[in-house]
């Protein structure tokens, strides 16, 4: 009696199971989880070259060793498909996996605190029904000693996790807590543009913090400030997001992928609104010399002459003013401004000489399909060129930063991948 | 070699040039499933990056960016009597190849025909006396009226960000522009390229001589531009190296520039490089198409089915695809019978080169469209070709196209190789500029294409022939350019001046390059009797076959012919969508 009565309730409760997982997902919050999924930039972490979406694998260098991303499709055995909304909410926000292992900060749960019920329970639709599931284990994350006991990220994240939801601020606008939201939370742009301590940690939480997204370095490249972004206008911020490139700014290095894969895809609403926040942020007081806007004319003069040029000069009439021109400024929305760019006066000229060394390309985008080329001069020009030219694009036109010198860009040039 | 046939797409397009191009992406965005093949190899934006085309003997010496006379040979004769010989080397012309065809290398002069030589039979029939003209001549008009096939030039323009002066807008003639051009419906979208000084000199002189020069219009763009598909061109620098070379600063329109980055994302769109399509397969009735064989990298033959075939390749191989697949039937000029072959058509170049001791024009500087024109003397515009005999006329003008050294003009009497000739360069390089004519050539009987009975390509198939040579009323019409060309070089006052003009028992010289404005073959008309191809480019005899290119002329204007091939492409793609596809069927009805 006993076993029929078990078997009757085991039979009942599988039926109201498969009853429950064979209805039909909503189809409007799988399209919303994927749209977060998205925001959030899931696919550039959690998919590798030749391996289905979503599928991890990507090998991330912590500089402690190796982390690779896992598998977040809806496969029972080497994905999430049998996580609940409760286990997914806990790895996305607190970084624990349904075993109870910590993961490594490099998937940025910090910031993913902040992501709200509402889109969480969408995320979860999206990754359970809305992916395609993928039979494929990633290679196991190798870390050095201490980094590899896992039961440490506990106290790391004592120590240093601000997980706290996310808060908008007195004073804030709809827009600007949306912008607020997003940034902060699936964006996760802090991740980036945020300063990082000793122990890797970000050095502020969220926007009431002034080392909130100050920028800084990270693997060596400059990141620039994207607090207030004064030299742009949030129309331009947005075109920026949405398409790789505005009036004088093209993107470069690891931002080229976030715009491809992420940025361009969002809203405009949405994009409108991050640009609001961004703006409204305090700007970092700009350090170092101020620009020498009499540069300006004295350098375009000279190269138009192109008599008794300094071998920077003479490289950049050769090499670069085919597209940035005499005067610096390039062509908008095609060739990005020289005179005046972060890139070029940041403080680490790390980023600049990659970029001469190695080109860039454009993303192409929705609303700006085109992929323009920079092409890399990395087999032309030897180390000592590069450092006159690196030399004179930080000092010509208003243009005001140090020199380059030739055992940076050899570094640099080793460093490279 | 193995035998492979690919999955069903609603259109297949072949040869990945404007043409090709144009109609990816105006049927792609009709939701319809493309795919595009390409004969030659993908040209990825990598392979043109500064400054690697900055090299004048990989382009334009070595061809690197051109079919190979193996892949596309052709034989040539002068008239049927003769046997046809095949070309080993490209002279006079130089067909493009791989992704983006001759639209990569094209050198950017963007110019409609007038409205006269849309219609020069009817122009002809009332200025001619009857019998006044060679009775071989075969003109015929373009089938649509200026009216319809405006907005697609418009269009067109657009796509590719021409910048130049406008000289008609909606019939109101305007400063600085063409006065003899067709009524615009909107202005150039950019301004003029700058004038380089050869150019000034030219436009100035013409000018107090009573001729109407305008800066070339072109598709080497003045400024930054977006174009109505959302891809981006850049602001022309001069660097002089357009035709024969992909643009190195994505400042020249081509398929690239223009449309294949939009296009490449839209999911319902692919395409293959190296897929040489070597027929058409038709269904036993031969009136439709039910997709194309080509000849895949590996050398595999692959059955593409597919509703609807663009043929979008060079002019000449147009027709040789449509006469190798039993397209309509091949063109006897004796009988005057069948359609694939007729109203083939070339053109001709003259020029004089005025050299001067106290000048420097800066030749480097420059960009292929650089430069001024008159269109004074082209149908309609002058009376004398009545008096004299002729029909047709030329664009006149001094360009300076680029300042590449090899082949540089020099006087007459320099030494061509050895010390002699390096010390004439140091004197003269830089201090010669040159006045040029681009002329009309006009169709008749006796030029044709068909098939070689003698020479096959390497899979067996025949090569195309050509029958091909100048007619007297080409060459009184440059004997009567060549005095303007003269009057106004004499008018600058050079120190000397060497002339390049064809005299009245001149042959045809397939060695010396002229341009690759090759025309017909295939064209278009109100009849099945005389034409290939109805008004919307479809052909007459197999109602699912559509064929863009320069093959649709009838005859050869003064203009160059992109502008046009672009706009009947366009046209074509129009109905495609709004009439091929509610109701698939002749749609032109006889």
């Amino acid at each position: 009696m006993i076993n029929k009565l078990t078997q009757f309730l085991t039979t009942a409760v599988l039926a109201l199971a498969g009853a429950a997982a064979n209805a039909a997902p909503d189809q409007a919050l799988i399209q919303r989880g994927e749209y977060l999924a998205r925001a959030g930039d899931c696919i550039a972490c959690h998919s590798a070259a030749g391996k289905p979406a979503f599928a991890g694998g990507l090998a991330i260098d912590s500089g402690h060793g190796i982390i690779y991303s896992t598998n977040i499709t809806p496969d029972k055995q080497h994905g999430i498909g049998a996580y609940s909304e409760k286990q997914f909410a806990d790895a996305v926000r607190k970084g624990v996996r349904a075993d109870g292992t910590h993961l490594y900060p490099a998937m940025p749960y910090t910031s993913y605190a902040k992501v709200n019920d509402a889109d969480i329970k969408a995320l979860y639709a999206f990754f359970q029904s809305g992916v395609k599931p993928a039979a494929y284990d990633p290679p196991a994350t190798s870390m050095n000693f201490p980094f590899n006991l896992r039961w440490g990220m506990g106290v790391w994240n004592y120590l240093f996790a601000d997980t706290k939801p996310f808060v908008a601020q007195a004073g804030w606008s709809d827009k600007v807590t949306q912008g607020a939201y997003l940034v902060e939370g699936l964006g996760h742009c802090s991740s980036c543009h945020t300063p990082r301590g000793f122990a890797m940690n970000e050095k502020a939480g969220n926007s009431g913090q002034p080392k909130f997204l100050a920028g800084g370095e990270l693997n060596d490249w400059p990141v620039p400030s994207l607090r207030g972004l004064p030299r742009w206008s949030e129309a331009q911020i947005v075109d920026y997001l949405q398409t790789g490139r505005n009036h004088g700014s093209a993107v470069a290095g690891e931002m080229t992928a976030v715009v491809e894969h992420s940025t361009s895809r969002l809203q405009d609403a949405d994009l409108q609104a991050v640009a609001a926040y961004l703006k409204q942020l305090t700007p970092v007081p700009p350090r170092g010399p101020a620009v020498k806007p009499q540069g300006k004319e004295e350098t375009a003069r000279k190269l138009t002459a192109a008599v008794n040029l300094t071998l920077g000069e003479r490289l950049y009439l050769d090499n670069c003013a085919a597209c940035h021109f005499v005067n610096g400024q390039g062509a908008s929305r095609v060739f990005p401004e020289l005179d005046g760019a972060t890139v070029i006066n940041a403080d680490n000229p790390t980023a600049l000489v990659n970029v001469v060394l190695h080109g860039a390309r454009t993303p192409s985008t929705e609303k700006a399909p085109s992929i323009l080329v920079m092409p890399d001069f990395s087999r032309r020009l030897s180390d000592a060129e590069v450092a006159s030219l690196a030399t004179f694009l930080r000092q010509g036109w208003s243009n005001s930063a140090d020199s380059v010198s030739e055992r940076d860009v050899a570094r640099i040039r080793a460093k490279a991948h | 070699m193995s035998n492979i046939t690919n999955d069903e797409v609603d259109v297949v397009i072949v040869g990945l040039g404007w043409a090709g191009s144009i109609m990816a992406i105006e049927l792609a965005k009709e939701g319809l499933k493309v795919r595009a093949l390409e004969r030659g190899p993908d040209r990825p934006p990598e392979d043109f990056a500064y400054p690697k085309p900055a090299d004048q003997y990989a382009y334009a010496i070595k061809n690197k960016v051109f079919a190979t006379p193996r892949d596309a040979a052709l034989t040539v004769r002068y008239n049927d009597s003769e046997t046809a010989l095949p070309t080993r080397k490209w002279g006079a012309f130089a067909p493009g190849t791989g992704v983006g065809g001759s639209g990569l290398h094209w050198t950017g002069v963007l110019i409609r025909p007038t409205t006269t030589d849309l219609k020069l039979k009817t122009y002809a029939d009332h200025a001619y006396k009857r019998g006044s003209l060679d009775p071989d001549m075969r003109i015929k008009d373009f089938p649509f009226s200026w009216e319809e096939i405006e907005p697609f030039y418009d269009k067109f323009d657009k796509i590719c960000g021409l910048s130049g002066t406008t000289g008609n807008l909606k019939g109101v003639i305007q400063p600085g522009g063409d006065p003899f051009e067709g009524p615009r419906s909107s202005p150039y979208p950019l301004p003029a390229l700058h004038d380089t000084y050869n150019s000034s000199l030219f436009a100035a002189t013409a000018k107090k001589m009573g001729y109407h020069p305008f800066p070339n219009p072109s598709a080497n763009v003045s400024q930054a531009w977006t174009n109505p598909y959302g891809a981006q061109l850049a602001p022309c620098n001069y660097c002089g190296y357009c035709s024969k070379y992909p643009c190195l600063n994505y400042s020249k329109a081509s398929p690239q520039t223009t449309i294949l980055d939009v296009v490449k994302r839209m999911p319902n769109f692919s395409y293959r490089a190296n897929a040489n399509v070597i027929r058409v397969d038709l269904h036993a009735d031969k009136k439709t198409a039910k997709g194309v064989t080509y000849i895949d990298e590996n050398k595999n033959e692959v059955f593409q089915p597919a509703k609807i075939v663009i043929l979008s390749s060079f002019q000449f191989a147009n027709v040789r695809l449509m006469m190798l697949s039993g397209i309509g039937q091949i063109y006897n000029p004796l009988t005057e019978t069948g359609t694939i072959g007729r109203n083939y058509a070339f053109l001709s170049n003259g020029d004089a080169t005025l050299f001067f001791k106290d000048k420097h024009f800066n030749p480097f500087a420059t960009a292929g469209a650089t430069g001024e024109m008159f269109n004074d003397i082209s149908p309609g515009n002058f009376e004398d070709g009545i008096k004299l005999g002729f029909i047709g006329g030329a664009k006149i003008h001094s360009s300076q196209a680029t300042g590449a050294p090899i082949g540089t003009s020099l006087p007459k009497g320099t030494p061509g190789w050895g010390k002699g000739w390096k010390e004439g360069m140091v004197d003269w390089y830089g201090r010669s500029m040159k006045i040029g004519i681009t002329t009309t050539c006009q169709s008749y009987r006796g030029h044709h294409l068909d098939l070689d009975p003698n020479y096959k390509d390497p899979w067996g198939q025949p090569l195309l022939r050509m029958t091909f040579d100048w007619r007297q009323n080409e060459l009184k019409l440059q004997r009567y350019l060549r005095d303007i060309v003269l009057g106004i070089a004499k008018e600058l006052g050079p120190d000397s001046i060497s002339e390049n003009f064809l005299a009245l028992d001149s042959h045809w010289d397939i060695t010396k390059y002229v341009s690759t404005h090759n025309v017909g073959g295939a064209i278009m008309g109100d009849s099945p009797r005389d034409s290939a191809l109805n008004r919307y480019l479809q052909s007459w005899d197999v109602h699912n076959v559509f064929v863009p290119g320069g093959n649709a002329f009838p005859q050869n204007f003064q203009a160059n012919p992109t502008a046009t091939i672009g706009a009947i492409t366009l046209f074509a793609a129009e109905a495609i969508k709004n009439q091929y596809l509610k109701n698939p069927g002749p749609l032109v009805q006889v």
